[in-house]
């Protein structure tokens, strides 16, 4: 006999969005917030949100504030993500010229230490499980997996 | 009770000035902008400013914020006064480990510890 009953709930498909957002606070909210009830319905618990909504709240800030410092707030950021069991994926693209990663001072060093900025590349990697970014340094790809199914 | 427009609630004990935010996520950068300068323009009336802020209700920050606590503790260091921050949520607690910034402030688990660090 089927396990399921007629009232069990689909498993859920793989939740996947492209989306264009402007240097807009209610766009960002917007967009976290789609995010977020991906994962709510994948049943990710509070701490997988917390981490990924920190993660995308600080690349999405670094792709505005330097990647488009010279660029109007109307230009779109593209975020890519998908959310499956087990693993989220973000691409999160900017239309600046770029960065170099490693170039990025230690913030955790003593004599960084009270600069007020540099945090955020710290906190995605610490929180995502890989972390690369394009040749060029203009777009970041993120993966999260919980703990435990780490591959 | 925060005033009209305010991020903070702000209250005072003898010659201590206690902070909570009015917002459970400190991620707008224009919050956070108001968030420094409010607190800025209470460090800046005081001699020897003793300012605990408490994060009891706070769920998310970013490292925006991290820099404007930074900012707040410097100029709090260079009016000669003492700063403290409370009731922080394990998982934000976290952040400020990771950043290493649990060395740089003095972080107590209750108001009451707090406020007893200042004497």
């Amino acid at each position: 006999m089927p396990v399921r009953t007629m009232h069990s709930p689909d498993p859920p498909q793989l939740d996947a969005a492209t989306l264009l957002i402007p240097n807009r606070r209610d766009e960002i909210d917007r967009a976290q917030a789609r995010l977020l009830s991906a994962l709510e319905r994948h049943g990710y618990n509070d701490s997988a949100r917390f981490a990924v909504r920190l993660a995308l709240e600080e690349a999405l800030s670094n792709a505005f504030n330097h990647g488009h410092k010279n660029l109007p707030d109307h230009v779109p950021v593209r975020l890519e993500f998908s959310v499956g069991c087990g693993e989220v994926s973000l691409s999160i693209e900017d239309q600046g010229p770029g960065f170099q990663p490693e170039k990025v001072p230690d913030p955790t060093l003593d004599e960084n230490l009270e600069l007020p900025t540099g945090r955020g590349l710290l906190l995605i990697r610490a929180y995502m499980t890989r972390v690369e970014f394009s040749p060029r340094g203009n777009a970041v790809r993120m993966v999260y997996q919980p703990p435990g199914q780490v591959v | 009770m925060p005033t009209s427009g305010s991020r903070l609630r702000v209250k005072r004990e003898g010659d201590i000035t206690q902070v909570e935010f009015v917002d459970r996520n400190i991620l707008d950068e224009a919050n956070i902008q108001q968030i420094g300068d409010e607190i800025s323009d209470i460090i800046e009336a005081d001699a020897g400013p003793k300012l605990l802020i408490s994060f009891s209700n706070v769920d998310h920050l970013s490292s925006a914020a991290l820099g404007t606590l930074i900012t707040i503790n410097n100029k709090v260091k260079n009016k000669g006064g003492k700063l403290r921050l409370a009731n922080i949520d394990p998982q934000i607690y976290e952040v400020f480990k990771i950043t290493k910034l649990d060395k740089l402030f003095q972080i107590h688990d209750s108001t009451e510890r707090a406020m007893a660090s200042f004497r």
